[in-house]
Protein backbone atom coordinates (compact mmCIF):
# COMPACT_ATOMS: atom_id res chain seq x y z
CA UNK A 1 0.00 0.00 0.00
CA UNK A 2 2.65 2.39 0.89
CA UNK A 3 4.77 1.58 -2.08
CA UNK A 4 1.51 2.02 -4.32
CA UNK A 5 1.31 5.73 -2.47
CA UNK A 6 4.75 6.51 -2.93
CA UNK A 7 4.95 5.52 -6.95
CA UNK A 8 1.98 6.55 -7.57
CA UNK A 9 3.21 9.41 -9.89
CA UNK A 10 5.46 6.83 -11.86
CA UNK A 11 2.94 4.37 -12.38
CA UNK A 12 0.21 7.31 -13.48
CA UNK A 13 2.71 8.50 -16.35
CA UNK A 14 3.66 4.61 -17.07
CA UNK A 15 -0.04 4.21 -17.55
CA UNK A 16 -0.48 7.44 -19.63
CA UNK A 17 2.27 7.18 -21.49
CA UNK A 18 1.23 3.04 -22.46
CA UNK A 19 -1.63 4.71 -24.72
CA UNK A 20 0.12 6.18 -27.36
CA UNK A 21 2.37 4.35 -30.13
CA UNK A 22 5.71 2.85 -29.13
CA UNK A 23 7.33 5.56 -31.76
CA UNK A 24 5.33 8.58 -29.82
CA UNK A 25 6.12 7.12 -26.34
CA UNK A 26 9.69 8.64 -25.40
CA UNK A 27 8.00 12.18 -26.52
CA UNK A 28 5.09 11.71 -24.31
CA UNK A 29 7.26 10.53 -21.16
CA UNK A 30 9.20 13.18 -21.77
CA UNK A 31 6.75 16.54 -22.03
CA UNK A 32 4.08 15.03 -19.13
CA UNK A 33 7.75 15.25 -16.94
CA UNK A 34 8.43 18.68 -18.29
CA UNK A 35 4.76 19.51 -17.64
CA UNK A 36 4.86 18.18 -14.50
CA UNK A 37 7.54 19.58 -12.97
CA UNK A 38 6.99 23.26 -14.30
CA UNK A 39 3.48 22.90 -13.19
CA UNK A 40 4.56 21.94 -9.29
CA UNK A 41 7.39 23.90 -9.10
CA UNK A 42 5.34 27.27 -10.51
CA UNK A 43 2.42 26.41 -7.93
CA UNK A 44 5.31 26.09 -5.10
CA UNK A 45 6.68 30.02 -6.51
CA UNK A 46 3.05 31.26 -5.85
CA UNK A 47 2.87 30.08 -2.79
CA UNK A 48 6.28 30.83 -1.69
CA UNK A 49 5.52 34.61 -2.45
CA UNK A 50 2.50 34.62 -0.14
CA UNK A 51 4.80 32.61 2.42
CA UNK A 52 7.58 34.86 2.10
CA UNK A 53 5.01 38.25 2.66
CA UNK A 54 3.18 36.77 5.46
CA UNK A 55 6.30 35.42 7.17
CA UNK A 56 8.10 38.84 7.13
CA UNK A 57 5.07 40.73 7.68
CA UNK A 58 4.83 38.50 10.95
CA UNK A 59 8.42 38.74 11.64
CA UNK A 60 8.44 42.16 11.67
CA UNK A 61 4.81 42.58 13.68
CA UNK A 62 2.31 43.13 10.84
CA UNK A 63 -0.39 40.94 9.40
CA UNK A 64 1.02 40.47 5.96
CA UNK A 65 -1.56 40.30 3.10
CA UNK A 66 -5.27 38.88 4.20
CA UNK A 67 -7.68 40.94 1.63
CA UNK A 68 -7.32 38.69 -1.53
CA UNK A 69 -9.10 35.68 -0.67
CA UNK A 70 -9.29 33.58 2.61
CA UNK A 71 -5.82 34.61 4.54
CA UNK A 72 -5.13 36.44 1.29
CA UNK A 73 -3.86 33.01 -0.17
CA UNK A 74 -5.23 34.62 -3.68
CA UNK A 75 -2.69 37.17 -3.53
CA UNK A 76 -0.62 35.62 -5.93
CA UNK A 77 -3.33 35.68 -8.62
CA UNK A 78 -3.84 38.80 -7.78
CA UNK A 79 -0.34 39.48 -8.29
CA UNK A 80 0.19 37.42 -11.11
CA UNK A 81 -3.41 39.21 -12.70
CA UNK A 82 -1.33 42.82 -12.37
CA UNK A 83 2.02 42.16 -13.63
CA UNK A 84 0.35 40.53 -16.92
CA UNK A 85 -2.26 43.93 -17.65
CA UNK A 86 1.30 46.41 -16.73
CA UNK A 87 2.60 48.14 -20.03
CA UNK A 88 5.75 46.01 -21.09
CA UNK A 89 8.07 49.09 -21.56
CA UNK A 90 11.20 48.68 -23.26
CA UNK A 91 13.72 51.82 -23.57
CA UNK A 92 14.06 53.58 -26.44
CA UNK A 93 18.27 53.10 -26.39
CA UNK A 94 17.95 49.44 -25.11
CA UNK A 95 18.96 46.20 -27.26
CA UNK A 96 15.29 45.07 -27.89
CA UNK A 97 16.78 41.30 -28.84
CA UNK A 98 18.64 40.91 -25.73
CA UNK A 99 16.87 42.65 -23.30
CA UNK A 100 13.65 40.42 -24.43
CA UNK A 101 15.75 37.02 -24.29
CA UNK A 102 17.20 37.94 -21.09
CA UNK A 103 14.22 37.03 -18.68
CA UNK A 104 13.95 34.20 -20.92
CA UNK A 105 17.92 33.37 -20.43
CA UNK A 106 16.97 33.20 -16.77
CA UNK A 107 13.87 30.76 -17.01
CA UNK A 108 15.19 28.33 -18.95
CA UNK A 109 18.62 27.30 -17.31
CA UNK A 110 16.53 27.53 -14.18
CA UNK A 111 13.91 25.00 -14.89
CA UNK A 112 16.67 22.78 -16.22
CA UNK A 113 18.45 22.64 -13.21
CA UNK A 114 15.41 21.24 -11.33
CA UNK A 115 15.52 18.38 -13.97
CA UNK A 116 18.50 16.37 -12.56
CA UNK A 117 16.88 16.62 -8.72
CA UNK A 118 15.37 13.60 -7.66
CA UNK A 119 12.22 14.55 -5.98
CA UNK A 120 11.08 11.20 -4.88
CA UNK A 121 11.94 7.62 -5.45
CA UNK A 122 12.69 6.99 -9.37
CA UNK A 123 11.38 10.70 -9.68
CA UNK A 124 14.59 12.57 -11.22
CA UNK A 125 13.35 13.80 -14.35
CA UNK A 126 16.63 12.84 -16.04
CA UNK A 127 19.36 10.59 -13.91
CA UNK A 128 22.36 10.94 -15.87
CA UNK A 129 25.48 9.81 -14.26
CA UNK A 130 27.15 13.85 -14.34
CA UNK A 131 23.68 15.73 -13.08
CA UNK A 132 25.60 17.36 -10.79
CA UNK A 133 28.03 18.69 -13.02
CA UNK A 134 24.81 19.41 -15.50
CA UNK A 135 23.81 21.45 -12.28
CA UNK A 136 26.18 23.56 -12.19
CA UNK A 137 26.69 23.79 -15.64
CA UNK A 138 23.30 25.00 -16.50
CA UNK A 139 23.32 27.18 -12.76
CA UNK A 140 25.84 29.16 -14.34
CA UNK A 141 24.12 30.35 -17.25
CA UNK A 142 21.97 32.21 -14.94
CA UNK A 143 25.09 34.72 -14.45
CA UNK A 144 24.62 35.34 -18.36
CA UNK A 145 21.30 36.03 -18.10
CA UNK A 146 21.77 38.66 -15.29
CA UNK A 147 24.89 40.50 -17.25
CA UNK A 148 22.60 40.15 -20.50
CA UNK A 149 19.59 42.18 -18.55
CA UNK A 150 22.02 44.86 -17.00
CA UNK A 151 24.12 45.59 -20.48
CA UNK A 152 21.21 45.54 -23.00
CA UNK A 153 18.73 47.79 -20.51
CA UNK A 154 21.39 51.06 -20.91
CA UNK A 155 20.97 52.15 -17.50
CA UNK A 156 23.63 53.01 -14.95
CA UNK A 157 22.05 51.38 -12.19
CA UNK A 158 21.12 48.42 -14.37
CA UNK A 159 24.86 47.72 -15.05
CA UNK A 160 26.62 48.29 -11.45
CA UNK A 161 23.75 45.80 -10.40
CA UNK A 162 24.40 43.24 -12.64
CA UNK A 163 28.41 44.12 -12.44
CA UNK A 164 27.53 43.13 -9.24
CA UNK A 165 25.75 39.96 -9.94
CA UNK A 166 28.70 39.03 -11.44
CA UNK A 167 31.11 39.77 -9.04
CA UNK A 168 29.19 37.89 -6.69
CA UNK A 169 27.88 34.62 -8.41
CA UNK A 170 32.02 34.23 -9.74
CA UNK A 171 32.82 34.49 -5.94
CA UNK A 172 30.11 32.28 -4.64
CA UNK A 173 30.42 30.07 -7.08
CA UNK A 174 33.53 28.47 -5.89
CA UNK A 175 32.91 27.76 -2.05
CA UNK A 176 29.32 26.15 -3.53
CA UNK A 177 31.26 23.64 -5.82
CA UNK A 178 33.84 23.07 -3.40
CA UNK A 179 31.50 22.24 -0.48
CA UNK A 180 29.63 20.04 -3.13
CA UNK A 181 32.80 18.09 -3.82
CA UNK A 182 33.08 16.43 -1.14
CA UNK A 183 29.82 14.97 -1.11
CA UNK A 184 31.12 13.76 -4.82
CA UNK A 185 34.78 12.88 -2.84
CA UNK A 186 32.51 10.63 -0.19
CA UNK A 187 29.86 8.73 -2.76
CA UNK A 188 32.05 8.61 -5.65
CA UNK A 189 29.49 9.80 -7.92
CA UNK A 190 28.26 13.02 -9.55
CA UNK A 191 24.84 11.04 -10.00
CA UNK A 192 22.34 13.05 -7.88
CA UNK A 193 20.44 9.54 -8.07
CA UNK A 194 23.23 7.83 -6.35
CA UNK A 195 24.10 10.71 -3.93
CA UNK A 196 20.52 10.15 -2.52
CA UNK A 197 20.90 6.48 -2.56
CA UNK A 198 23.97 6.56 -0.44
CA UNK A 199 22.04 8.54 2.55
CA UNK A 200 19.34 5.94 3.31
CA UNK A 201 18.55 5.56 6.57
CA UNK A 202 20.85 2.40 8.44
CA UNK A 203 18.14 1.15 11.61
CA UNK A 204 18.00 3.56 13.95
CA UNK A 205 21.08 6.25 12.36
CA UNK A 206 19.78 9.13 9.68
CA UNK A 207 22.41 8.47 7.02
CA UNK A 208 22.34 12.13 5.95
CA UNK A 209 25.44 13.76 5.38
CA UNK A 210 24.50 16.47 7.35
CA UNK A 211 25.22 14.71 10.56
CA UNK A 212 28.94 14.30 9.86
CA UNK A 213 30.98 17.14 10.88
CA UNK A 214 32.49 17.42 6.94
CA UNK A 215 28.81 17.34 6.10
CA UNK A 216 27.68 19.84 8.35
CA UNK A 217 30.06 22.72 7.46
CA UNK A 218 29.60 21.54 4.17
CA UNK A 219 25.79 22.28 4.07
CA UNK A 220 26.43 25.41 6.23
CA UNK A 221 28.77 26.85 3.39
CA UNK A 222 26.55 25.67 0.57
CA UNK A 223 23.60 26.99 2.10
CA UNK A 224 25.43 30.56 2.42
CA UNK A 225 26.57 30.20 -0.90
CA UNK A 226 23.68 29.12 -2.41
CA UNK A 227 21.93 32.30 -0.90
CA UNK A 228 24.78 34.48 -2.43
CA UNK A 229 24.06 32.86 -5.70
CA UNK A 230 20.39 33.13 -5.73
CA UNK A 231 20.69 37.02 -4.69
CA UNK A 232 18.83 36.64 -1.79
CA UNK A 233 19.45 38.73 1.80
CA UNK A 234 21.48 39.38 3.27
CA UNK A 235 23.01 38.79 -0.04
CA UNK A 236 21.03 40.51 -2.21
CA UNK A 237 23.49 43.67 -3.23
CA UNK A 238 22.59 43.38 -7.03
CA UNK A 239 19.09 44.56 -6.49
CA UNK A 240 19.89 46.79 -3.17
CA UNK A 241 16.50 49.20 -3.41
CA UNK A 242 18.20 51.74 -1.26
CA UNK A 243 21.79 52.01 -3.10
CA UNK A 244 20.76 51.40 -7.27
CA UNK A 245 17.11 51.33 -7.07
CA UNK A 246 16.35 47.17 -8.65
CA UNK A 247 19.71 46.99 -10.41
CA UNK A 248 19.56 45.06 -13.73
CA UNK A 249 15.40 44.78 -13.28
CA UNK A 250 15.05 48.40 -13.17
CA UNK A 251 14.14 48.81 -17.26
CA UNK A 252 12.03 45.59 -16.84
CA UNK A 253 8.15 46.07 -16.12
CA UNK A 254 5.11 43.70 -16.72
CA UNK A 255 5.33 39.98 -17.23
CA UNK A 256 9.26 40.26 -17.83
CA UNK A 257 9.83 41.54 -14.42
CA UNK A 258 7.39 38.65 -13.38
CA UNK A 259 9.44 36.03 -15.10
CA UNK A 260 12.67 37.58 -13.73
CA UNK A 261 11.06 36.81 -10.10
CA UNK A 262 10.21 33.38 -11.30
CA UNK A 263 13.79 32.64 -12.52
CA UNK A 264 15.04 33.96 -9.16
CA UNK A 265 12.75 32.21 -7.07
CA UNK A 266 12.67 28.42 -9.15
CA UNK A 267 17.14 28.81 -8.94
CA UNK A 268 16.50 28.98 -4.86
CA UNK A 269 14.55 26.29 -5.45
CA UNK A 270 17.32 23.94 -7.26
CA UNK A 271 19.78 25.12 -5.29
CA UNK A 272 17.66 24.15 -2.15
CA UNK A 273 16.51 20.89 -3.56
CA UNK A 274 20.35 20.09 -4.33
CA UNK A 275 21.38 20.92 -0.90
CA UNK A 276 18.71 18.68 0.18
CA UNK A 277 19.87 15.95 -2.23
CA UNK A 278 23.46 16.72 -0.94
CA UNK A 279 22.95 16.71 2.56
CA UNK A 280 20.05 16.26 3.69
CA UNK A 281 19.53 12.69 2.52
CA UNK A 282 17.12 13.63 -0.56
CA UNK A 283 13.74 12.08 -0.62
CA UNK A 284 14.70 9.70 2.32
CA UNK A 285 13.05 9.26 5.70
CA UNK A 286 15.59 10.15 8.38
CA UNK A 287 14.76 6.78 10.07
CA UNK A 288 14.00 3.68 9.09
CA UNK A 289 10.43 3.55 10.21
CA UNK A 290 9.36 6.60 9.15
CA UNK A 291 9.84 5.34 5.45
CA UNK A 292 5.86 4.82 5.02
CA UNK A 293 5.55 8.59 4.26
CA UNK A 294 5.69 9.05 0.43
CA UNK A 295 9.58 9.98 -0.76
CA UNK A 296 7.92 13.41 -2.09
CA UNK A 297 6.50 14.60 0.81
CA UNK A 298 9.71 13.90 2.15
CA UNK A 299 11.51 16.14 -0.23
CA UNK A 300 8.64 19.00 -0.53
CA UNK A 301 8.59 18.73 3.13
CA UNK A 302 12.56 19.71 3.56
CA UNK A 303 12.17 21.97 0.55
CA UNK A 304 9.34 23.86 2.51
CA UNK A 305 11.47 23.98 5.53
CA UNK A 306 14.33 25.05 3.47
CA UNK A 307 12.26 27.92 1.97
CA UNK A 308 11.11 28.89 5.66
CA UNK A 309 14.53 29.12 6.94
CA UNK A 310 15.38 31.17 3.76
CA UNK A 311 12.62 33.67 4.57
CA UNK A 312 13.77 33.77 8.50
CA UNK A 313 16.88 35.06 7.32
CA UNK A 314 15.45 37.47 4.83
CA UNK A 315 13.58 38.99 7.43
CA UNK A 316 16.68 39.07 9.79
CA UNK A 317 19.82 39.57 8.67
CA UNK A 318 20.78 43.43 6.95
CA UNK A 319 22.32 43.63 3.53
CA UNK A 320 26.25 43.42 3.60
CA UNK A 321 28.38 45.94 1.94
CA UNK A 322 30.11 45.29 -1.63
CA UNK A 323 33.71 44.56 0.63
CA UNK A 324 32.48 42.67 3.42
CA UNK A 325 30.63 40.21 0.69
CA UNK A 326 33.80 40.20 -1.21
CA UNK A 327 35.65 39.50 1.93
CA UNK A 328 33.72 36.86 3.47
CA UNK A 329 33.61 35.08 -0.19
CA UNK A 330 37.63 35.05 -0.48
CA UNK A 331 38.60 34.82 3.02
CA UNK A 332 36.41 32.78 4.86
CA UNK A 333 34.30 30.77 2.58
CA UNK A 334 37.04 29.67 0.23
CA UNK A 335 39.70 28.35 2.91
CA UNK A 336 37.19 26.94 4.67
CA UNK A 337 36.03 24.79 2.23
CA UNK A 338 38.85 23.86 0.97
CA UNK A 339 39.63 22.84 4.66
CA UNK A 340 36.76 21.20 4.28
CA UNK A 341 37.51 18.42 1.51
CA UNK A 342 40.60 17.74 3.53
CA UNK A 343 38.65 17.10 6.56
CA UNK A 344 36.40 14.87 4.03
CA UNK A 345 39.34 12.73 3.16
CA UNK A 346 40.66 12.36 6.37
CA UNK A 347 36.96 10.97 7.62
CA UNK A 348 37.23 9.11 4.78
CA UNK A 349 40.68 7.22 5.42
CA UNK A 350 40.31 6.95 9.58
CA UNK A 351 37.75 4.31 9.44
CA UNK A 352 34.76 4.21 12.00
CA UNK A 353 35.27 5.51 15.86
CA UNK A 354 35.19 7.93 17.95
CA UNK A 355 38.89 9.01 16.70
CA UNK A 356 37.77 10.47 13.22
CA UNK A 357 34.76 12.32 15.17
CA UNK A 358 37.48 14.21 17.22
CA UNK A 359 40.00 14.54 14.65
CA UNK A 360 37.23 15.83 12.35
CA UNK A 361 35.10 17.72 14.53
CA UNK A 362 38.45 19.81 15.68
CA UNK A 363 39.16 19.86 11.89
CA UNK A 364 35.80 21.92 11.22
CA UNK A 365 36.07 23.99 14.72
CA UNK A 366 39.83 25.23 14.63
CA UNK A 367 39.45 26.70 11.05
CA UNK A 368 36.50 28.81 11.91
CA UNK A 369 37.63 29.73 14.79
CA UNK A 370 40.64 30.95 13.28
CA UNK A 371 39.34 32.18 9.87
CA UNK A 372 36.08 34.00 11.36
CA UNK A 373 38.78 35.78 14.03
CA UNK A 374 40.99 36.85 11.01
CA UNK A 375 37.34 38.14 9.56
CA UNK A 376 36.86 40.72 12.21
CA UNK A 377 40.67 41.71 12.18
CA UNK A 378 42.07 45.24 11.56
CA UNK A 379 38.19 46.26 12.59
CA UNK A 380 37.40 48.92 15.39
CA UNK A 381 34.23 48.23 16.67
CA UNK A 382 33.62 51.57 19.21
CA UNK A 383 30.75 53.54 19.91
CA UNK A 384 30.63 56.19 17.08
CA UNK A 385 30.77 60.08 18.82
CA UNK A 386 29.18 62.53 17.30
CA UNK A 387 30.55 66.10 17.54
CA UNK A 388 28.06 68.12 16.83
CA UNK A 389 24.77 66.28 17.91
CA UNK A 390 25.23 65.43 21.29
CA UNK B 1 32.81 34.88 17.65
CA UNK B 2 31.50 34.83 14.30
CA UNK B 3 27.88 33.63 13.64
CA UNK B 4 26.98 34.56 17.36
CA UNK B 5 25.09 38.00 16.34
CA UNK B 6 23.33 35.71 13.10
CA UNK B 7 21.98 33.63 16.02
CA UNK B 8 20.98 36.19 18.18
CA UNK B 9 19.28 38.09 15.39
CA UNK B 10 17.72 34.76 14.51
CA UNK B 11 15.91 34.44 17.73
CA UNK B 12 14.81 37.58 17.80
CA UNK B 13 12.75 38.07 14.92
CA UNK B 14 11.40 34.36 15.94
CA UNK B 15 10.36 35.75 19.11
CA UNK B 16 8.62 38.33 17.27
CA UNK B 17 7.00 35.85 14.85
CA UNK B 18 5.51 33.96 17.78
CA UNK B 19 4.94 36.24 19.35
CA UNK B 20 2.64 38.17 16.66
CA UNK B 21 0.38 34.87 17.25
CA UNK B 22 0.52 34.92 20.55
CA UNK B 23 0.29 38.47 22.57
CA UNK B 24 -2.31 40.51 20.45
CA UNK B 25 -0.69 43.94 21.51
CA UNK B 26 2.22 43.53 19.47
CA UNK B 27 0.32 44.11 16.09
CA UNK B 28 -0.48 47.41 15.64
CA UNK B 29 -2.27 47.18 12.11
CA UNK B 30 -5.55 48.37 12.12
CA UNK B 31 -7.93 46.84 9.62
CA UNK B 32 -8.83 50.45 8.57
CA UNK B 33 -12.22 49.48 6.46
CA UNK B 34 -13.83 47.07 9.39
CA UNK B 35 -11.82 48.69 12.65
CA UNK B 36 -11.70 52.08 13.04
CA UNK B 37 -9.29 54.12 16.04
CA UNK B 38 -11.53 56.42 17.89
CA UNK B 39 -11.17 60.22 16.37
CA UNK B 40 -9.09 62.99 18.99
CA UNK B 41 -10.96 65.12 19.39
CA UNK B 42 -8.87 68.11 17.85
CA UNK B 43 -9.38 66.08 14.96
CA UNK B 44 -10.99 68.46 12.27
CA UNK B 45 -11.88 67.92 8.08
CA UNK B 46 -14.24 69.89 7.08
CA UNK B 47 -16.68 72.94 8.21
CA UNK B 48 -20.24 72.45 9.45
CA UNK B 49 -23.16 74.72 10.18
CA UNK B 50 -24.21 73.80 13.79
CA UNK B 51 -28.42 73.92 14.54
CA UNK B 52 -29.86 73.72 18.43
CA UNK B 53 -32.60 71.26 18.57
CA UNK B 54 -34.51 69.56 15.95
CA UNK B 55 -35.05 71.18 12.90
CA UNK B 56 -31.89 71.95 10.85
CA UNK B 57 -34.06 75.25 8.99
CA UNK B 58 -35.15 77.04 12.25
CA UNK B 59 -32.31 75.72 14.65
CA UNK B 60 -29.73 76.76 12.71
CA UNK B 61 -27.26 79.52 14.46
CA UNK B 62 -26.21 81.18 11.56
CA UNK B 63 -26.82 84.26 10.73
CA UNK B 64 -25.77 85.16 7.19
CA UNK B 65 -23.64 87.57 8.45
CA UNK B 66 -20.91 86.44 5.82
CA UNK B 67 -17.53 87.19 8.07
CA UNK B 68 -16.73 83.60 7.08
CA UNK B 69 -17.13 84.02 3.49
CA UNK B 70 -14.87 87.10 3.42
CA UNK B 71 -12.18 85.85 5.40
CA UNK B 72 -12.13 82.36 4.06
CA UNK B 73 -8.96 82.11 2.28
CA UNK B 74 -9.59 79.67 -0.70
CA UNK B 75 -12.99 81.46 -1.06
CA UNK B 76 -14.76 78.06 -1.19
CA UNK B 77 -17.99 79.43 1.02
CA UNK B 78 -21.15 80.89 -0.77
CA UNK B 79 -24.01 82.79 1.40
CA UNK B 80 -27.21 84.56 0.03
CA UNK B 81 -28.23 86.01 3.14
CA UNK B 82 -32.24 85.72 3.56
CA UNK B 83 -34.94 88.61 2.54
CA UNK B 84 -36.85 87.90 6.10
CA UNK B 85 -35.85 87.54 9.92
CA UNK B 86 -36.02 84.61 12.12
CA UNK B 87 -35.85 84.37 15.94
CA UNK B 88 -32.09 82.95 16.84
CA UNK B 89 -31.81 80.87 20.33
CA UNK B 90 -32.36 84.09 22.42
CA UNK B 91 -35.67 85.17 20.64
CA UNK B 92 -34.02 88.18 18.86
CA UNK B 93 -34.91 88.54 14.87
CA UNK B 94 -31.93 87.55 12.53
CA UNK B 95 -31.36 86.69 9.01
CA UNK B 96 -30.78 83.68 8.35
CA UNK B 97 -28.70 82.14 4.90
CA UNK B 98 -30.70 81.66 2.63
CA UNK B 99 -28.41 79.38 0.32
CA UNK B 100 -25.29 78.15 2.31
CA UNK B 101 -22.70 76.49 0.16
CA UNK B 102 -19.03 74.86 1.00
CA UNK B 103 -16.81 73.66 -1.93
CA UNK B 104 -15.06 70.72 -0.23
CA UNK B 105 -13.03 70.42 -3.35
CA UNK B 106 -11.57 74.34 -2.19
CA UNK B 107 -11.54 74.04 1.07
CA UNK B 108 -8.48 74.03 2.43
CA UNK B 109 -9.39 73.49 6.55
CA UNK B 110 -7.58 75.79 8.44
CA UNK B 111 -10.49 76.44 10.30
CA UNK B 112 -10.03 80.16 9.80
CA UNK B 113 -14.01 80.19 9.12
CA UNK B 114 -14.58 78.98 12.69
CA UNK B 115 -12.34 81.27 14.34
CA UNK B 116 -14.25 84.45 13.27
CA UNK B 117 -17.60 83.07 13.56
CA UNK B 118 -19.23 85.43 16.22
CA UNK B 119 -22.53 83.00 16.45
CA UNK B 120 -20.47 79.80 17.19
CA UNK B 121 -22.66 78.75 14.09
CA UNK B 122 -19.42 76.81 12.17
CA UNK B 123 -17.64 74.37 13.45
CA UNK B 124 -14.66 71.86 12.30
CA UNK B 125 -15.80 68.20 11.37
CA UNK B 126 -14.05 64.99 12.24
CA UNK B 127 -15.81 63.04 9.01
CA UNK B 128 -12.55 62.17 7.19
CA UNK B 129 -14.61 59.94 4.38
CA UNK B 130 -15.60 62.75 1.67
CA UNK B 131 -14.93 60.42 -1.66
CA UNK B 132 -17.71 60.84 -4.15
CA UNK B 133 -18.13 59.36 -7.49
CA UNK B 134 -19.08 63.04 -9.07
CA UNK B 135 -16.69 65.89 -8.41
CA UNK B 136 -19.06 68.54 -9.51
CA UNK B 137 -22.02 68.33 -7.78
CA UNK B 138 -21.26 66.29 -4.43
CA UNK B 139 -18.32 68.00 -3.50
CA UNK B 140 -20.38 70.94 -3.15
CA UNK B 141 -21.87 70.88 0.78
CA UNK B 142 -25.11 72.69 0.60
CA UNK B 143 -27.08 73.96 3.15
CA UNK B 144 -28.78 70.62 3.87
CA UNK B 145 -25.27 68.84 3.63
CA UNK B 146 -23.53 71.07 6.18
CA UNK B 147 -26.67 71.33 9.34
CA UNK B 148 -25.66 69.19 11.34
CA UNK B 149 -27.07 69.15 15.44
CA UNK B 150 -25.69 70.20 18.68
CA UNK B 151 -26.14 66.78 19.89
CA UNK B 152 -23.34 65.45 17.20
CA UNK B 153 -21.08 69.00 17.65
CA UNK B 154 -21.23 67.56 21.91
CA UNK B 155 -20.57 63.62 20.75
CA UNK B 156 -17.59 64.79 18.30
CA UNK B 157 -15.68 67.18 20.34
CA UNK B 158 -16.94 67.32 23.94
CA UNK B 159 -14.82 69.72 25.48
CA UNK B 160 -14.88 72.61 23.16
CA UNK B 161 -18.82 71.85 22.66
CA UNK B 162 -19.67 71.77 26.49
CA UNK B 163 -17.92 75.89 27.18
CA UNK B 164 -19.43 77.14 23.63
CA UNK B 165 -23.03 75.92 25.32
CA UNK B 166 -22.48 77.13 28.92
CA UNK B 167 -21.58 80.28 26.70
CA UNK B 168 -24.45 80.54 25.25
CA UNK B 169 -26.76 79.53 27.88
CA UNK B 170 -25.07 82.10 29.95
CA UNK B 171 -26.29 84.54 26.75
CA UNK B 172 -29.62 82.94 27.01
CA UNK B 173 -30.21 83.51 30.91
CA UNK B 174 -28.30 87.33 30.79
CA UNK B 175 -31.25 87.98 27.63
CA UNK B 176 -33.98 86.28 29.21
CA UNK B 177 -33.36 87.85 32.81
CA UNK B 178 -32.92 91.41 30.54
CA UNK B 179 -35.82 90.47 29.15
CA UNK B 180 -37.47 90.04 32.39
CA UNK B 181 -35.88 92.79 33.73
CA UNK B 182 -37.89 94.87 30.92
CA UNK B 183 -41.04 93.17 31.23
CA UNK B 184 -41.23 93.97 35.20
CA UNK B 185 -40.40 97.75 34.38
CA UNK B 186 -42.32 97.86 31.60
CA UNK B 187 -45.79 95.94 34.06
CA UNK B 188 -44.52 98.80 36.69
CA UNK B 189 -45.02 101.59 34.04
CA UNK B 190 -47.87 99.60 32.82
CA UNK B 191 -49.03 99.60 36.33
CA UNK B 192 -47.69 103.22 37.14
CA UNK B 193 -49.92 104.06 33.96
CA UNK B 194 -52.52 102.14 35.30
CA UNK B 195 -52.67 104.22 38.50
CA UNK B 196 -52.28 107.18 36.75
CA UNK B 197 -55.32 106.90 34.57
CA UNK B 198 -57.27 108.80 37.57
CA UNK B 199 -55.38 112.12 37.54
CA UNK B 200 -54.54 111.51 33.60
CA UNK B 201 -58.07 112.44 32.37
CA UNK B 202 -57.44 115.58 34.17
CA UNK B 203 -54.49 116.16 32.99
CA UNK B 204 -55.11 115.34 29.78
CA UNK B 205 -58.58 117.60 29.39
CA UNK B 206 -56.76 120.30 30.59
Amino acid sequence: MSNALDQIFVTLKHAIVAWFPASWQGLVSALITVAAIIAVFAGLFALTTILERKGLGRIQNRLGPNRVGPFGLLQPVADGLKAMTKEDIVPRAADHIVHFLAPLALVVPVFLALAVVPIGRNMAAIDIDAGLLFFFAVGAATELSVFMAGWSSRNKYSLLGAMRAIAQMISYEVPLILSAVTVVMMVGSLSPVKIVAAQAPDGWMPGWHLFTPWGFAGFLLFLTAATAESNRSPFDLPEGESEIIAGYYIEYSGFKFALFFLGEYIGLFAVSGLAITLFLGGWHAPFAFLEWVPSYAWFFGKLLGLIALFIWIRGTLPRLRMDQLMNFAWKFMLPMSLVNLVTAGVWHFMGAGVARWLVCGVLVAGPYFVLGRSLFEGQKLSKRTYRYAD
Amino acid sequence: MLGEGIIKGMAETARNFVGSYVTKDRLTTVQYPEERLPQHQAARNFPFLVFDGKDPELGLRCVACQICEKECPPQCIYIVKSKDKKPDHIGKPQFYPAVFDIDTSVCMSCQICVEVCPFEAIKMDTEYELSTTDRFDQLLMRKADLAKSNEYYQQIHPTEASEVDARLNAEKAKAEAKAKAEAEAKAKAAALKAAAPQAAPLAGKT
